[in-house]
């Protein structure tokens, strides 16, 4: 059954009113686009101009310039870089909403250049996943009209050739569709044609681009399940119904989706009591604590501050991370470890410095058994239950070597957790052995002269090479002038 | 139990309410603590300078879209994958490919560089996630060596090694996360509550910590506790799916960008919203976003082919990139901060500073 086109007819509002409100419930669409483009024609609220151009000896219905465009994305989306709107204007052109009326490539242009907006009836929203048959026959209706204007550019000419050989068998059908249309099309208005020509040639251009442009109808495959007729046989442009349809190669959600339980509203009210239990800070703390982070932390960031002696990749030159690759921290490497406990755990080097210095102070068992426990963790599944073993030896069982200070309830906790051996056997002891570390032993290094030595590393004069013979030459000259 | 009696009598209805009210009086309490907005603190706050970043090497070598990355720790080195099945890892300072390895399926969505930068991990539409010895001798297979990892029933969106090569946690279109032990595949947890595909999941940055969070169709994003499996905070103001959650490197917030063209920074002390990233003229989805090393910067790649670079704390956009010629579906910035690299559909990666 062949169903005649929709007339895409601005003028009537329902039509427009009507598939607007049958894709408000589509997740894929983009709302903002087409509350954009909608805006864009309203002559009521600053629309563009649209209007009939006399060229020549034919008039050009319904256009707009490329300058009018961007100059109304600038004004009402508050860009203030026209870059910005060329570039905006131009996805809105390659999403198939807007086109050239003498190009294929769909871009915008700030300039004189003609537009005309595209008909709701072709917009992306609608779903459209048009058949190489439908394509066909849009190819072979263009090379049945004589008009200079709706020659096939090469490409196309090359794609109508590729079809035939395709569709040999079936092409009687194809040619016949093609006329079909061909009649419709004759029945209407000379000017009516033009626009509606032109809109049908940027569908195309949408769904088979030029060769090099980017192909807009591509889709993120992890959305494509919920667009509104995943399964359903796709809709012919020209209303061809096809035995032959194939269906499209979407990843279908295997599971149905669940209906709400009892257990999953009483698993919700108990998530949502221990939220409201919750003590929370108030906005105005939070927002001083990221500031303070966040301005502690600028004078490290790379991309803010300029890193020292340059960032590899802008001078190609690989210094800075050599420097951090050797055992010498750098003054400012050294700062950054009494930002906070976690600073120091996190650097290789500055973890070996905090255990000299626990060794220096036969304490080190603290931090030897947090880094056990933490290296526990990464353990695989099957070496688990040795070093928790191994752990407990060493660090907790009475007689241990090196036992460690757990209050008796942390001890008791842990005891019980060891016979299940599991990786997370010693979270509780670790958490208090890390808070004891902290407020304790951490502390302590910060106010310590190997700390203090190393932070202040940088004022010591250290003597270079030229130092060297400058001093030598000096001493040779003062000796000398004794002499 | 003697208050099963008692449940008996509770219906889906009367549950219901006692949800909705329970919401009412947690939004309530909420509001009491929001006596000032981030950006009017951040006021006093000196404005950054003029902004400057260019492309400073194109990685090209993928036949299709890009749709993951990652860096090694060793700061230069990264793993990308692509639609055509291709994993590729490059030294993205000198633009050279060192290895590469062709997945049996199409849409590797997911990629992950180990702690160690001996292995990677990846996945896709096979609905597994694979870990890949990473092997210097010329004449060996990669592929050979192959480990079969996770095993989803849905496609994999996400993974990432914890701190260590021995577990990874992966993100699924079956709208559940799971943490897998590498050496023997087993499931050591899994993580339940989305009600849609999970697209994107992070690590927190904390060297004590037990936590991730991630995000979803169902546009919430959620935060778990890695031990229990329990969700221990969830934030719900998107309004579509959310492609990319990322922690603030001090582990106290994170970053999210969505297919609603927003991109919002949600503290977890605070247990909301702090600030949401947009403009008029911005109307593609964000599918992926990073932090700078000090927090100040969040970098965004949109479905609009560009960059946006956030003000985190005056929630101003700083600069927009251009370059990529499609979408941009990836963004992370390298360990010590001092590039960002994106990957997109135009089958290219770019390294910016």
């Amino acid at each position: 059954m062949v169903q005649p086109i929709c007339k895409p007819n601005l003028e009537k509002k329902e039509t427009v009113i009507t598939y607007l409100s049958n894709y408000m419930l589509d997740p894929i669409k983009n709302p903002n686009i087409e509350d954009i483009i909608t805006k864009m024609q309203d002559d009521k609220t600053g629309g563009v101009p649209i209007r009939t151009v006399k060229s020549f000896l034919s008039k050009i219905p319904s256009v707009v310039t490329g300058t009018d465009i961007v100059q109304w994305l600038m004004k009402n989306l508050s860009i203030e870089d026209p870059v910005e709107a060329i570039h905006l204007g131009s996805l809105i052109a390659a999403q198939g909403y807007i086109f050239p009326i003498s190009d294929h490539v769909l871009t915008m242009k700030d300039d004189g250049t003609f537009y005309r907006f595209q008909a709701p009836y072709f917009w992306p929203s609608n779903c459209w996943e048009p058949e190489n048959t439908d394509y066909a026959i849009y190819l072979c209706k263009r090379t049945m009209q004589n008009k200079a204007r709706l020659e096939l550019a090469d490409y196309e000419a090359e794609n109508l050739a590729r079809l035939q050989r395709a569709f040999a068998r079936k092409w009687e059908f194809i040619f016949m569709q093609a006329e079909a249309q061909v009649k419709i099309d004759r029945k209407k208005d000379k000017t009516e044609r033009k626009i509606l020509d032109s809109q049908e040639r940027a569908f195309w251009d949408v769904h088979r681009p030029v060769p090099g442009c980017v192909n807009t109808t591509e889709m993120d495959i992890r959305k494509c399940r919920r667009l509104k007729n995943p399964q359903k046989v796709k809709k012919s442009v020209y209303g061809v119904t096809e035995e032959s349809q194939a269906q499209s190669p979407v990843h279908v959600l295997s599971q149905p989706i669940r209906k709400t339980t009892k257990e999953d509203i009483r698993k919700q009210i108990t998530f949502l009591n221990a939220q409201i239990d919750r003590h929370c800070l108030k906005m105005s703390k939070v927002a001083e604590s990221l500031i303070a982070y966040t301005e502690q932390y600028m004078e490290y960031d790379p991309l803010i501050t300029p890193a020292e002696p340059s960032n590899p990749w802008i001078s190609d030159d690989v210094a800075l991370w050599d420097i951090e690759m050797s055992k010498e921290p750098s003054q400012q490497r050294v700062k950054r470890w009494g930002f906070s406990f976690d600073e120091i755990l996190k650097d290789q080097v500055g973890r070996d410095q905090f255990l000299r210095f626990l060794e220096s102070e036969f304490s080190s068992e603290n931090l030897r058994f947090w880094l056990a426990v933490q290296d526990l963790k990464k353990q695989p599944l099957q070496d688990v239950a040795k070093r928790v073993e191994e752990i407990w030896q060493e660090f907790l069982a009475p007689g241990a070597p090196s036992a460690i200070n757990l209050d008796s309830h942390s001890y008791e906790i842990t005891s019980q957790n060891v016979k299940d051996g599991g990786r997370y056997t010693f979270e509780d002891a670790q958490e208090h052995i890390y808070k004891l570390m902290k407020s304790d032993s951490y502390a302590r290094f910060l106010r310590s002269n190997a700390y203090q030595d190393l932070l202040l590393a940088k004022k010591k004069v250290s003597l270079g090479r030229a130092d060297l013979l400058f001093l030598a030459l000096l001493t040779l000259a003062c000796c000398l002038l004794l002499v | 139990m003697a208050t099963e009696g008692l449940h008996e009598n509770e219906t889906l209805a009367s549950l219901k309410s006692e949800a909705e009210s329970l919401k009412g009086k947690l939004e309530e309490e909420r509001a009491k603590l929001r006596d000032v907005e981030l950006h009017q603190v951040a006021e006093r706050v000196e404005a950054l300078g003029q902004f400057v970043m260019k492309t400073r090497r194109t990685l090209k070598g993928h036949g299709n879209k890009v749709l993951c990355m990652d860096w090694c720790k060793d700061k230069r080195r990264i793993v990308s994958s692509s639609q055509d099945g291709k994993v590729i890892v490059w030294d993205s300072f000198t633009t050279n490919k060192e290895h590469a390895v062709t997945m049996p399926c199409t849409w590797v969505m997911a990629c992950a560089y180990a702690p160690s930068g001996c292995a990677i991990a990846c996945g896709g539409l096979d609905n597994k996630c694979s870990v890949y010895p990473l092997t210097f001798d010329k004449n060996e297979n990669m592929a050979a060596k192959k480990k079969s990892v996770a095993m989803h029933t849905n496609y994999l969106s996400a993974c990432s090694f914890t701190n260590s090569d021995m577990q990874i946690l992966t993100a699924s279109g079956d709208g559940t996360c799971a943490l897998w032990d590498v050496e023997s595949g087993q499931l050591l947890q899994s993580f339940h509550g989305h009600g849609a595909d999970v697209l994107c999941l992070d690590l927190a940055p904390s060297e004590t910590g037990n936590t991730f969070v991630s995000g979803g169709c169902d546009k919430k994003a959620m935060v778990w506790d890695m031990r229990s499996g329990q969700c221990v905070q969830a934030f719900e103001t998107h309004e579509s799916d959310i492609n990319s959650v990322r922690y603030y490197p001090s582990g106290d917030a994170f970053a999210s960008g969505s297919d609603d063209a927003t991109c919002r920074l949600y503290d977890l002390r605070a247990d909301r919203e702090v600030a949401i990233y947009s403009k008029e003229s911005i109307i593609f989805g964000a599918s992926s976003v990073d932090f700078s090393l000090s927090g100040r910067l969040l970098f965004a790649g949109y479905n609009d082919y560009t960059i946006n670079v956030w003000d985190v704390l005056k929630g101003s956009r700083v600069s927009i990139l251009f370059g990529h010629e499609n979408r941009v579906s990836t963004l992370r910035v390298s360990p010590d901060g001092t590039a960002f690299c994106s990957g997109s559909w135009d089958h290219t990666l770019r390294v910016w500073a």
